[in-house]
């Protein structure tokens, strides 16, 4: 390991000040399942380790129905999974949280390490853009909120000023007629990296898509918003043939590489695929 | 930069303990290195294989992916609080009796992860329990003899 201090915020503040003074190797510690990896193979430099997990604002699980959901940029996945509100009202956060790592992973690992490491294949990415999620930051000039599908610029990088870091990540109340699904596809079952994802979130009044919005992962350099997918759905009625036109739509958008995971031919394939089930998941769910 | 020493407080195996370490230290670093309790083990070092699972205030967690300056104020559990004084943990036993390890590098983790496993749902199903498995990776013995070891356990 490189040579690395510790410090444990005290409030939001504190944790501001910290990541200022540190400079540009300081980085906020949340789960560390990707930093103190990275620190240790010398992936990323890190001299300063800021540990936001003893700061509540961090580690909240708020639910209301009638303003939604509020989860701590810090807060474990199993406390999300967990959580009652959560599997009824977000099953889409439920179906990525579940498949991040093993369970040691999701007793430390969080949404908001998730969406801070950036990687274009961050399993929960495409489901909060889907469930509407808007990161709420702070920073030395005050707080500011950015829509999870705006928040990565590229493989590792994001809209975070020096000094700033996520405080929580918010999601809309539930209406009627809603219902999401977030869907990978990976070689075996679990621990291992997503080669392409898909989520759906469609809103359905008197048989036709009043409104939808689709995300895919691992499919360019940063979470895609596919709103040519989500166009290819509202106003329609909801048939097969809709239903595969917004799976070609989600497909055209698609900028994937080759890699040892899977090819481009075989990722712009999942993305329509992955884009047609989680629809018809979405759709299942809406109470 | 050279890290200070830093002085840790926590409790282990319901003892308390001050341990020195650097602030460079892992918690799997900690533990063996520090104060020489090697149970839990160092396979992967990135988080994959589970071997050094442990026990922090009562969830699984890889001691190599916590700092150790991590655990001031925690309680930690590892592989040698798992037996009582004279006597093994059942798991333990049931590990031996279905010879459900070899070179015996993953079973520290094995036996912590299923003991977290076994502490949040006394009954899993056989998908259950290696699903909350597949956080251990094990080279040598293969999966069944630990899966079925687990469900012995579990049945009493
Ligand atoms: C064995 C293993 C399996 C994994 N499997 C998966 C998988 O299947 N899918 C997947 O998506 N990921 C996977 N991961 C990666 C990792 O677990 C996830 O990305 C996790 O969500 C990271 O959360 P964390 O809390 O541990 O983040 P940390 O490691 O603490 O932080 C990650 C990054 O985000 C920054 N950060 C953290 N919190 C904030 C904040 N509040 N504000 C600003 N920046 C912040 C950190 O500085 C760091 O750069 C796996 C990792 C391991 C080791
Ligand atoms: S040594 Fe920690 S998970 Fe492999
Ligand atoms: S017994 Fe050798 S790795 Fe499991």
């Amino acid at each position: 390991m490189q040579a690395v201090n510790y410090a444990r915020a005290t409030d939001v503040d504190d944790a501001i000040r910290l990541l200022s003074e540190g400079g540009e190797n300081a980085r906020v510690l949340a789960g560390g399942t990707d930093l103190i990896v990275q620190a240790r193979e010398r992936k990323r430099k890190v001299d300063l380790l800021v540990d936001v997990k003893h700061v509540e604002e961090f580690m909240v699980l708020e639910f209301d129905s009638s303003t939604g959901l509020k989860v701590g940029a810090a807060t474990p996945l199993y406390q999300v999974y967990g959580d009652n509100n959560v599997k009824i009202n977000y099953p889409a956060l439920v179906d990525a949280s579940t498949v991040i790592g093993g369970k040691a992973i999701q007793g430390r690992a969080s949404l908001g390490g998730n969406l801070g490491n950036s990687s274009p294949a961050g399993d929960s990415l495409a489901a909060m853009i889907v469930l509407g999620g808007v990161a709420t930051i702070a920073g030395p000039n005050g707080r500011r909120e950015v829509p999870v599908g705006e928040f990565c610029t590229g493989p590792g990088q994001n809209v975070l000023e020096s000094g700033e870091l996520i405080v929580y990540i918010s999601f809309p109340p539930v209406g009627d007629g809603e219902g999401a699904a977030w869907e990978r596809f990976i070689p075996r079952n679990e621990m291992d990296i997503a080669v392409a994802s898909a989520g759906a979130w469609v809103k359905i009044e008197d048989g036709s898509v009043t409104d939808a919005r689709i995300a895919l992962g691992a499919v360019a350099a940063t979470p895609l918003v596919a709103s040519d997918a989500a166009e290819a759905l509202i106003g329609r009625p909801l048939t097969d043939e809709t239903i595969s036109s917004a799976g070609d739509a989600a497909s055209a958008i698609a900028r994937p590489i080759t890699d040892m995971r899977g090819s481009i031919k075989q990722r712009k394939h999942l993305a329509k695929i992955l884009t047609e089930r989680t629809i018809r998941t979405a759709v299942e769910r809406i109470r | 930069m050279i890290p200070e020493p830093k002085v840790v407080n926590t409790i282990i195996n319901g003892d308390s303990k001050q341990i020195l370490v650097s602030e460079r230290d892992s918690l799997l670093e900690a533990l063996r290195d520090r104060i020489g309790m090697t149970g839990a083990k160092e396979g992967c070092n990135n988080g994959n294989c589970g071997a050094c699972a442990v026990i922090m205030d009562g969830r699984l967690v890889n001691s190599c992916c916590v700092m150790a300056a991590e655990v001031e104020g925690s309680e930690i559990m590892t592989v040698e609080g798992l037996a009582s004084r004279d006597e093994l943990h059942p798991l333990q036993t049931e590990f031996l009796d279905n010879a459900a390890l070899q070179c015996g590098i993953c079973t520290p983790g094995f036996l912590m992860s299923s003991y977290a496993l076994l502490q949040e749902n006394p009954n899993p199903t056989e998908e259950e329990t290696r699903f909350w498995l597949a956080g251990n990776l094990c080279r040598c013995t293969g999966y069944d003899k630990i899966i079925e070891s687990v469900l012995t356990v579990a049945k009493g």
